[in-house]
């Protein structure tokens, strides 16, 4: 009985957001409606989507790059700050633009990178084939340059007429330059800032397992799996299925799924999900007092990222582990940088003495650490630069791992008899926080964020460990969703536990996929049972998602609406 | 005088080029006098006079309630102990108070809703918002300068107020060195320089991207209307990279006050204070000198105040304006004023720059009007009313100033509407809901 209590409340929550934790319930909205697709259904789980057109992420451009010219290649230049749509960077990918500032940047990254391409020590290797005449324009050799690099940069191959522009784009540049390379460099660069490079458009075709429905052309699947898998751009492999037609059938899909899966490029995958996911991106504008927090350095902070990204790969990846194992692991990798907030010494074994070799390193089963959430990755991430904060910490384990939203504090709030950080009634967070919530109008939030958060208060905002505030011994124990804790680490067993912690993975990991929140339950539910049936193994959730009919499956666009009425078939080019 | 001396002093003056018996003559002549009219507001060969522009600084966590308000209002106005800083710009500005940013029922997401409205005029629904005034003001403005807005962020991070209608955030520039490149770095061409070259690579790029303009723009035609509008802010950011390349290949118009800065080295940008500070300087005179050589006409500050913090404190000026207790002797928060106070050093110290850019009998600030917002009055509560609102400069004569304009429980849209109206936005109303409004402040309006 309890149980099914206990289940019925985390299913709300994950429904209707926390917006109720003060008093007011009224506003709950309950998910939305499933989209009218009766017509098209073959089972309660299709759920076709919105065409999305993505801006590449900074890593995804640097990725193709690499994949394109090779990883020597230098970008040398700075990307637009990305915008987080619920909960992650790769929604918010589909609502972005490119604005003047940023399309500068662009231009000279293309310049810079197309530079390289010609550059007369690489020229050859890189290009494969020489002009009849350096100082002159040659159809033939711009030709094939831009027609293989196009291949990937668009992720399909370029139809006649863009392939065209480019090289007479490259023959202009040769002309007013006298130089072939000079010339192909600046019709590279162009192709490099296009938007054809820059946003991955989708395009649909009539899907004929779903009459009336639409489905994701090939190309576009060839996109949509390899950023999904690889972080990156479809490979020549992946384009050759996509030609051949091979993509439009579930065995040819199945046969790239599981190559991609086998690959060592898995893991580029999902790193880049979990930077995402755990909000990594906001490291970049981190700070930490250095006098009160000496250790934590630039390359500290580095590394905490590294740590965590290591820790969750070396599981998942590497040992097939169980997803909400990540909450408990006792196991990790470690630096020196990060040994001297760990207070671990970490010697350095090898002969030059690299300062950021990474061991592994196991905690021991009573130590207090263990589990992502108490690493410093986690710690630093959500504290302030000069101290921890359990509000901060137990509304991004709510957020981030657990998918609740909790709402903005409320306006006219006063703050200060209850903070005053030097008063003596109130020595620890946990005592400022208690006299703090008994104001009713804040209350509500904070029975839901601070138990959380003050489980974490023995990490400081650096993420070293200490057992008192201000001389007085700090008290972890808490509750989280009726399960009682003493301290982190039993923390970690009931995130563990906490079924919305599952269920929160997979609807990120979807909606990473697809670039849209997924708003279908059926889908969602599926997915969970799937996910739970392989023992919360990760790739078989990514393979589940990668082989889902839903994958593919979109709503026709507006400007198909219009358009198909005369030719149905995929447009040209 | 050998080539060399003809040279150098031509690097330091301004030449005038014209014909003598059909035989070309040079000669150098001191800048001011030959190319302003004589009140140093308009330049002597056209007679047109020196553009207009425009500024936002926006500087969160408002003041303190009763230390900022002048007493009197109207013209001659002392100025509060909070605003005293402000004392040699007085009659250069214009104090507004009593306005308030409306919420008609949304929540309130604090320290976003403020400068929503602040900016846009409304509270938008979702990611895609519209125009911020000072874009809908750099595109009456702004549009054949080099850049057609910059944006920096005191502080750290990317944190801009600037947006396109859509979902594009100009982002802002928070290390002063970039900025410096820029502006400033190879692609610069000095207004005043004798000798003028157009580059024969930027002249093969202008034509490659004419070459592709119809590859690129054949994509429209396969989206839906959303992604249409996304792709035209991506054309329309091409279109300004297209007028870069057209200026750097004419010779530009001489700009007498235009001196190039010193490179600037490269500093840490980030919350600390003195990072802050010394980043405030540098970005300030490099803004005074895009101004004076023409590169923009609209610049963009945001002060990134809540994570803004004193070396060895435990708080941020944030954290301190809900934890700090209020003195009981002082009657207020010794902390948080003691930031209020940097952060207004900083603009007076922003103002200096502009104002130390002689034109004539004027200044850069002169031709300017620099609207200053903030997102809560008082922070400690989160309040929303009695706003305090400076705006700097006379706009080149377009506003009159040195007044106190008290309008109390008026949309602080009033504000952003008349100065949208200034710079000859063709708008009537602005903002959405309570915050819409269809009346200037007329008190400033010359």
């Amino acid at each position: 009985m309890r149980s099914l209590l206990f289940r019925t409340t985390a299913l709300l929550i994950a429904l209707g957001g926390l917006a109720a934790c003060s008093a007011d319930t009224s506003k709950q909205t309950v998910s939305a409606p499933a989209a009218k697709t009766a017509a098209v259904q073959k089972d309660a789980v299709y759920a076709p989507r919105q065409l999305v057109m993505r801006r590449l992420s900074g890593e995804q451009y640097q990725n193709v790059i690499h994949d394109v010219f090779g990883p020597t290649i230098e970008l040398g230049g700075r990307f637009e700050p990305d915008l987080r749509v619920g909960g992650l960077l790769a929604v918010g990918s589909g609502d972005v633009s490119i604005t003047a500032a940023g399309i500068e940047q662009y231009d000279t990254m293309s310049r810079r990178i197309a530079g390289q391409v010609v550059d007369e020590k690489r020229r050859d290797m890189m290009l494969r084939c020489k002009p009849a005449n350096a100082a002159a324009p040659d159809d033939v050799c711009a030709g094939q340059v831009m027609a293989r690099v196009g291949r990937i940069l668009y992720r399909r191959p370029l139809s006649q007429t863009e392939l065209q522009a480019y090289v007479t784009a490259a023959n202009v540049g040769a002309v007013k330059t006298k130089s072939f390379y000079a010339g192909l460099q600046l019709s590279l660069a162009a192709m490099l800032s296009s938007p054809k490079f820059l946003f991955r458009t989708e395009m649909s075709e009539p899907d004929p397992d779903h009459a009336g429905g639409w489905r994701l052309d090939a190309y576009s699947k060839a996109s949509q799996l390899s950023f999904f898998l690889w972080n990156s751009g479809p490979d020549q492999i992946l384009l050759d299925a996509a030609d051949s037609g091979k993509l439009n059938t579930r065995k040819g899909v199945a046969e790239q799924v599981e190559r991609m899966i086998a690959s060592q490029r898995l893991e580029e995958g999902v790193r880049a999900f979990f930077i995402d996911n755990f909000g990594f991106d906001q490291f970049e504008t981190l700070t930490k007092d250095t006098t009160l927090f000496p250790k934590f350095s630039a390359q500290a902070a580095a590394d905490a990222q590294e740590q965590t990204l290591k820790t969750i790969v070396d599981l998942l990846l590497k040992n097939k582990g169980d997803y909400r194992d990540i909450f408990t692991t006792k196991k990790t990798f470690i630096t020196q940088e990060l040994g001297a907030i760990y207070r671990i010494p970490v010697v350095d074994t090898l002969p030059n003495g690299a300062p950021d070799t990474w061991q592994p390193y196991e905690f021991a089963a009573t130590d207090p650490r263990g589990g992502i959430l108490t690493q410093v990755a986690f710690t630093a991430l959500h504290s302030p630069p000069g101290r921890g904060s359990p509000t901060l910490r137990g509304k991004a384990l709510r957020e981030v791992l657990l998918c609740q939203k909790v709402p903005a504090p409320p306006a006219a709030v006063k703050f200060d008899i209850v903070q005053d950080t030097n008063n003596p009634l109130y020595k620890t967070a946990r005592d400022r926080l208690a006299a703090h919530a008994n104001n009713p109008v804040c209350a509500g939030c904070h029975k839901i964020i601070d138990p959380i958060g003050l489980a974490l208060e023995n990490f400081d905002g650096a993420g070293a460990y200490r057992t008192t505030e201000q001389g007085a011994k700090i008290d972890t124990s808490g509750m989280l969703d009726g399960v009682n804790f003493t301290n982190a680490a039993e923390l970690g067993k009931v995130v563990h536990d906490n079924p919305a912690t599952t269920s929160c993975l997979v609807n990120r990991l979807s909606a990473y996929a697809i670039g849209r929140p997924v708003q279908e339950a059926a889908w969602l539910d599926d997915l969970k049972q799937r996910f739970s049936a392989s023992n919360y193994q990760l790739p078989a959730l990514m393979r589940e998602i990668a082989m889902s009919d839903n994958f593919f499956a979109v709503v026709q666009s507006e400007t198909k609406a219009a358009a198909t009425e005369a030719a149905p078939q995929r447009e040209a080019r | 005088m050998n080539n060399l001396v003809m040279n150098k002093l031509a690097s330091r003056r301004n030449i005038l080029r014209g014909s003598a018996y059909g035989a070309a003559i040079t000669v150098g002549v001191p800048f001011l006098d030959c190319f302003l009219n004589s009140n140093g507001t308009a330049l002597a060969a056209t007679g047109a006079a020196l553009p207009v522009c425009f500024g936002t600084w926006y500087q969160g966590l408002g003041f303190n309630p009763g230390r900022w308000i002048p007493s009197t209002v109207g013209p001659g106005y002392k100025n509060n102990v909070e605003l005293q800083v402000f004392d040699p710009f007085r009659d250069r500005m214009n104090i507004i108070s009593g306005t308030k940013y409306f919420l008609d029922g949304r929540p309130l997401e604090t320290h976003t809703t403020g400068w929503q409205i602040a900016s846009q005029g409304a509270i938008p629904t979702g990611v895609s918002t519209g125009a911020s005034l000072d874009s809908q003001i750099a595109d009456v403005i702004g549009t054949r300068t080099r850049f057609r807005s910059i944006e920096v962020a005191i502080g750290g991070g990317r944190q801009s107020f600037s947006k396109r209608a859509g979902s594009a955030t100009n982002p802002s520039e928070p290390s002063p060195a970039a900025l410096y490149t820029r502006i400033f770095g190879p692609e610069f061409k000095d207004p005043n320089a004798a000798e003028f070259t157009p580059d024969a690579m930027t002249m093969a790029r202008d034509s490659v991207l004419s070459a592709v303009k119809e590859e690129r723009r054949d994509l429209m035609k396969l989206v839906g209307a959303a992604d249409k509008a996304r792709l035209e802010e991506y054309f329309s950011s091409v279109r300004q990279l297209e007028n870069q390349l057209a200026l750097e290949m004419q010779k530009p118009d001489p700009l007498p006050a235009c001196t190039v800065p010193g490179t600037v080295a490269a500093t840490k940008d980030g919350p600390d204070v003195p990072d802050a500070e010394k980043n405030a300087k540098i970005f300030g005179r490099l803004m005074a000198h895009a101004l004076a050589c023409g590169q923009t006409r609209v610049v963009n500050v945001t002060l990134g105040s809540n994570g803004l913090h004193s070396v060895g404190s435990q708080q941020t000026w944030h954290s301190l304006t809900h934890e700090e207790p209020v003195d009981d002797k002082m009657g207020y928060q010794p902390e948080v004023t003691w930031f209020i106070n940097w952060a207004n050093a900083r603009f007076v110290e922003f103002l200096r720059e502009l104002d130390g850019v002689k034109e004539g009998s004027g200044t850069v600030l002169d031709r300017m009007a620099i609207l200053w917002q903030t997102d809560h009055s008082y922070a400690r509560t989160h309040t929303m009313d009695a706003l305090p609102i400076m705006i700097a400069g006379r706009a080149g004569g377009r506003l009159k100033t040195g007044m106190h304009v008290s309008l109390p429980g008026d949309p602080a849209t009033r504000v952003g509407l008349t100065m949208q109206q200034a710079f000859g936005v063709p708008i009537k109303t602005w903002g959405g809901l309570s915050n819409e409004t269809s009346k200037t402040v007329t008190e400033i309006l010359a």
